[in-house]
Formats: structure tokens, C-alpha cells, sequence
């Protein structure tokens, strides 16, 4: 792949003072300067609220906003109707839970989870079973740390009404069979919903062909900017289920007691969209094909396989996730024998690379790992080997001062 | 690399006045939930005094080194000292603590206050019998 740095403004930056080597795409995405540059001219040359105003600018910005919906949905294989703007992953699950739950969840009826879910695909699920008095339940991993099959077999029963599982787990890197599972929970009558944060913005994602019936990701993480997400559903579940939030722009006509909805995707659209938002994650869309999406996790796998090697050479650390970067996606967790993953983070600081340390929003994960958090260094478009090199030589160096 | 503070890879590796103490007066453990560091506290008391201290626990280095070097700045001071003690204290002991780090820096100094606390709630107790008694 070409070498995209100089398109990132924040790259060209120094920490600590030396160049700054951003190994923390999993929690956040770094923005070329064509999606700067877009969120810019939107607020500069367009700005107007969207589906409302007669005039000429309200016109444009309305164009703009629907342009983007369009690109993001060919990017997924997606119709645009079903393409509905969130602020993020964790507002689109939320609105699942709340009103897929609404019509499909009773008393007794089972939800069925994985162990490795983002706190986002596992929390809205407890609220909605506790509020409904179903059962959730968890599928565990194996030992090499992929779902274990087995166990989703035997959990999954004919009072499976809602399948919730990731894509890939921003943990182990796991790369879930997604459309294996969607058969079997469609074989006893559930919908799966799959959280796709930490897979569409790395790997070519197209609904159709994984057999989900939801699927939710965050702009912010695929080089877009923060506060637009994608919630892309089946239209004929859409169609039957309530709206999540109520207010302007989702409703058709409104009586003093009553109201009707809009149709499809507005009537998940609640109140003023993030328009400008959206136009930069159109221009993210725009970036990552220009750069090809095969081509993208092509880069990755390297990476990844790069630093795999290179962590699993050294005996002073455990990682965790397959051992294969062919079953992975783009980060990578571990831990340094008997040091504090905030220690790691903080001494690499030091040296300008940035990773996170923590439970990444994992806890019920690092409970079965039986460690409370974990260091974690996720990759995209612009990471080089380089920096993998000077990642691992530094790593080298905090195990000699903290190791013991 | 520009490692931590010298004294905070010393405090690391060779922990002052870790262990535990038989019988003492005080025993309270405070942790930080989110990352998993624990730090358990014990103090004797002679004569309004620490006589001796211990610590136990596991979590970052920034979290036991500074448990170490708390234990030996508490070590013989009176509680009245203590109860004077700010968080600066062991903070500029320390050499400074980035922003992110302060959480870990401070956990070993939230075990203390909560030790005093302890102590202090038990002395009041005391002194309301004492009194009860006088009226009876
Ligand atoms: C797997 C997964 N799910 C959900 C989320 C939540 O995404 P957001 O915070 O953008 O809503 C994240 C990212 O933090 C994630 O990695």
C-alpha cells in the first residue's frame, strides 16, 4: 500500500519529543486531512439544518447528508433506507435493545451473548433482559481464544430470540464465523445483530453476504470524525419496530395525543442529525476505497503478523487471541510478566508510542483471562514496520526497567 | 528511555515494610477497582504513634512504590501529624506523578485516611462509653 503518513496531519506531530508512533486505531481512528477538510468546507461553504429549510443551502446540506448516507450504505451493501445515522456503535446497540427488544422479547424468552463483547453489546442487553424478565446468556471461548462453537450450540435453544456477538473482538483480534452463526440462529427462528466496530473499518464488510440482520460500527474509528455511527438493519425488522427516540424529524403528522412515523431511515432519526459529521465519514468511506479495502486488511495482516512474531519471541510476554494473523483482526493484547499494563503504557508514552492499557471495556473477558486488564496495540492504514520495530525495541526496554 | 523516577523503580523492586504485622491496631484495604491495584494497610499504635507499619498488595509500580515510601514517611509520626498530611506530600515525595498516574499514586494515601478514619471512629466510640459509664 502507498504510504498514506503525510496525509495525517497528527502524525507529523512529535510527543515527548520524538515522533509520535499511534498504536491506539481500536480505540480511535487518526482523520486524513481529506476528511479535515470536509467536516471544514461543510461548516465553511454549506451549513444549514437538513430536511427542513426551503432555500438554497438547506438544499445543499441536505444533498450532502444524503450523499453520505448513500456511500456509506455501497460501502456495507447496503440500501440506503436501511442505513440509519447514530452517533456511534453504542447508540445503535442501545437502540436495539430497546426497540428490536420492545417486539421480540417476553418473560423467559433468551438473549444470547459472547463472553468477548465490547461492554456496548453486552450491557443494553442485561438492561433490556432484566426489564422484559428474559434470560441472557454467554458463549464461552477456547483455550486458543475463538468462540467456542460447541458451547453456542448448546446455548442456543428455541427461546433464542436475539443472537448479540461481534465481528471482532477488540481484545483477542478474534475474526467471528459471523455467517456461520447467522445460519444456525436462523435455523431456531433468531436475529442476529452484530457489532461490526473493530471489522468495518479494516476489512471488507458486506451485509449480505455475513447474514446478519443488524449490524452497527462507529465513524470514528474508519477515519471519520467522532459522533456518527451506522445502525444498518433488515427493513422488514425496521418496519416493525418502534422508534427509539422521539422528537422532530422521525414523525409524519402530530396530533396533541398522538403522533405517526416517518418512513425508513428517518424514523430512527431523531432531532438535528450530526450532518457535518456525516459528510466526513462519507469522505472516510471515499479515502479507505481510493486506498481498497482488500488492500487495507492486506497491510494489517502484515502488521500484525510482524508484531505477533515479535511479541510471542519474547518470553517475557503472554499474549492472548489466536496465534494465527490470518484469524485476527487489527490489535493485539497482552501483558508483561508481573508488570501493570498502566506501567507499560506510560514508560512507551515516554518514548512517543501510544497504546492503551486497561480492560478496554471488557471486564467479564479479563475476568476469564484472569487478569485485570491488559496492554493493547491495534493498527491501520498508516502504522508502519518501522514503527512495529521501534514498538518492540521499546518494549525491550520497560521490561528492563520494571521486570523483574 | 527516561525511566521512572530512580526512586520509584527502587520502591518497586525492594518494598519497605511489606508484609503483614501480628495482632495490629488498625488492618483496612482500599483498591482501585478499574485497573485491579489493592493495597492493604496495617498500623500499631503506642502512645498516639505509629510504632510499626505494614503493607501489602499488587497493582502498578507507580501504586506499590508509593505504598513503600508511604510506610516509611508514617513510620513513628504521631496520628495527629498524619491527620495533617495532604496529598502533595506523597506526591512531591515521589518526584511528581503525570496526570493519567495519579489514581495509582494516591491509593496507598486513601488506605491511610482510611486507616486514621478507623482509628479515629474507634477512639470516639471509647470515649462515649467512657462517658456513659460516668453517668451510670
Ligand atoms: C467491539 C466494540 N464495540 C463497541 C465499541 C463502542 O464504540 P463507540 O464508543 O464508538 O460507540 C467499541 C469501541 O470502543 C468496540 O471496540
Amino acid at each position: 500500500m502507498r504510504n498514506v503518513c503525510d496525509d495525517f496531519p497528527v502524525l507529523q506531530r512529535e510527543v515527548s519529543g520524538r515522533p509520535l508512533i499511534y498504536l491506539d486505531s481500536g480505540a480511535t481512528s487518526q482523520k486524513p486531512k481529506q476528511v479535515i477538510e470536509a467536516v471544514a468546507r461543510f461548516y465553511r461553504e454549506t451549513n444549514a439544518n437538513v430536511h427542513r429549510g426551503l432555500y438554497q443551502l438547506a438544499v445543499e446540506a441536505t444533498e450532502l447528508y444524503e450523499e453520505a448516507r448513500g456511500r456509506v450504505a455501497a460501502f456495507i451493501g447496503a440500501h440506503p433506507e436501511e442505513t440509519i445515522f447514530t452517533r456511534g456503535t453504542t447508540e445503535a446497540l442501545n437502540l436495539l435493545a430497546y426497540s428490536l427488544g420492545e417486539i421480540r422479547v417476553g418473560p423467559g424468552d433468551e438473549i444470547l451473548v459472547t463472553v468477548m463483547e465490547h461492554h456496548a453489546n453486552l450491557v443494553p442487553w442485561q438492561v433490556l433482559s432484566q426489564r422484559k424478565g428474559a434470560i441472557l446468556r454467554a458463549v464461552g471461548i477456547t483455550s486458543e481464544g475463538e468462540l467456542d462453537l460447541e458451547d453456542f450450540r448448546r446455548k442456543l435453544t428455541s427461546r433464542t430470540r436475539i443472537v448479540a456477538v461481534t465481528h471482532v473482538s477488540n481484545v483477542l483480534g478474534t475474526v467471528n464465523p459471523i455467517p456461520e452463526i447467522a445460519e444456525m440462529a436462523h435455523g431456531v427462528g433468531a436475529v442476529v445483530v452484530v457489532d461490526a466496530a473493530q471489522s468495518v473499518p479494516h476489512m471488507e464488510v458486506k451485509v449480505r453476504e455475513l447474514g446478519c440482520d443488524f449490524l452497527a460500527f462507529s465513524g470514528h474509528k474508519m477515519l471519520g470524525p467522532m459522533g456518527i455511527g451506522v445502525l444498518w438493519g433488515r427493513r422488514e425488522h425496521l418496519e416493525e419496530m418502534p422508534p427509539f427516540l422521539t422528537g422532530g424529524e422521525m414523525i409524519r403528522e402530530v396530533w396533541i395525543d398522538r403522533a405517526t412515523w416517518n418512513d425508513l431511515p428517518y424514523k430512527f432519526e431523531a432531532g438535528t442529525p450530526p450532518v457535518a459529521q456525516a459528510v466526513g465519514l462519507g469522505a472516510a468511506v471515499d479515502y479507505l476505497q481510493g486506498l481498497g479495502m482488500e488492500e487495507v486488511r492486506r497491510h494489517e495482516e502484515r502488521l500484525v503478523a510482524e508484531a505477533l512474531e515479535g511479541l510471542l519471541a519474547r518470553d517475557y510476554v503472554e499474549v492472548y487471541g489466536p496465534r494465527d494473523p490470518g484469524k485476527r483482526g487489527g490489535v493485539l493484547a497482552f501483558n508483561l510478566r508481573g508488570v501493570h499494563p498502566h506501567d507499560v503504557a506510560t514508560l512507551l508514552d515516554q518514548e512517543g508510542i501510544a497504546i492503551r492499557a486497561g480492560h478496554h471495556c471488557a471486564q467479564p473477558l479479563h475476568r476469564l483471562l484472569g487478569v485485570p486488564a491488559s496492554c493493547r496495540v491495534s493498527f491501520y492504514v498508516y502504522n508502519t514496520r518501522e514503527e512495529i520495530e521501534a514498538f518492540l525495541s521499546a518494549l525491550d526496554r520497560v521490561w528492563e526497567a520494571l521486570g523483574k | 528511555m527516561s525511566p521512572y523516577e530512580d526512586l520509584i523503580i527502587d520502591h518497586w523492586r525492594n518494598p519497605r515494610n511489606k508484609g503483614t504485622l501480628e495482632a495490629p491496631d488498625v488492618d483496612v484495604t482500599e483498591a482501585n477497582v478499574p485497573c485491579g491495584d489493592v493495597v492493604r494497610l496495617q498500623l500499631r499504635v503506642r502512645d498516639g504513634a505509629v510504632e510499626d507499619v505494614r503493607f501489602d498488595g499488587r497493582g502498578c509500580a507507580i501504586s506499590m512504590a508509593a505504598a513503600s515510601l508511604l510506610t516509611e514517611m508514617i513510620k513513628g509520626k504521631k496520628l495527629e501529624e498524619l491527620q495533617g498530611m495532604r496529598q502533595e506530600d506523597i506526591l512531591d515525595a515521589l518526584g511528581g506523578v503525570i496526570k493519567p498516574r495519579l489514581n495509582c499514586a494516591l491509593l496507598s494515601y486513601r488506605t491511610l485516611r482510611k486507616a486514621l478514619d478507623s482509628l479515629g471512629a474507634r477512639e470516639r466510640i471509647r470515649g462515649q462509653k467512657a462517658g456513659a459509664e460516668e453517668k451510670t
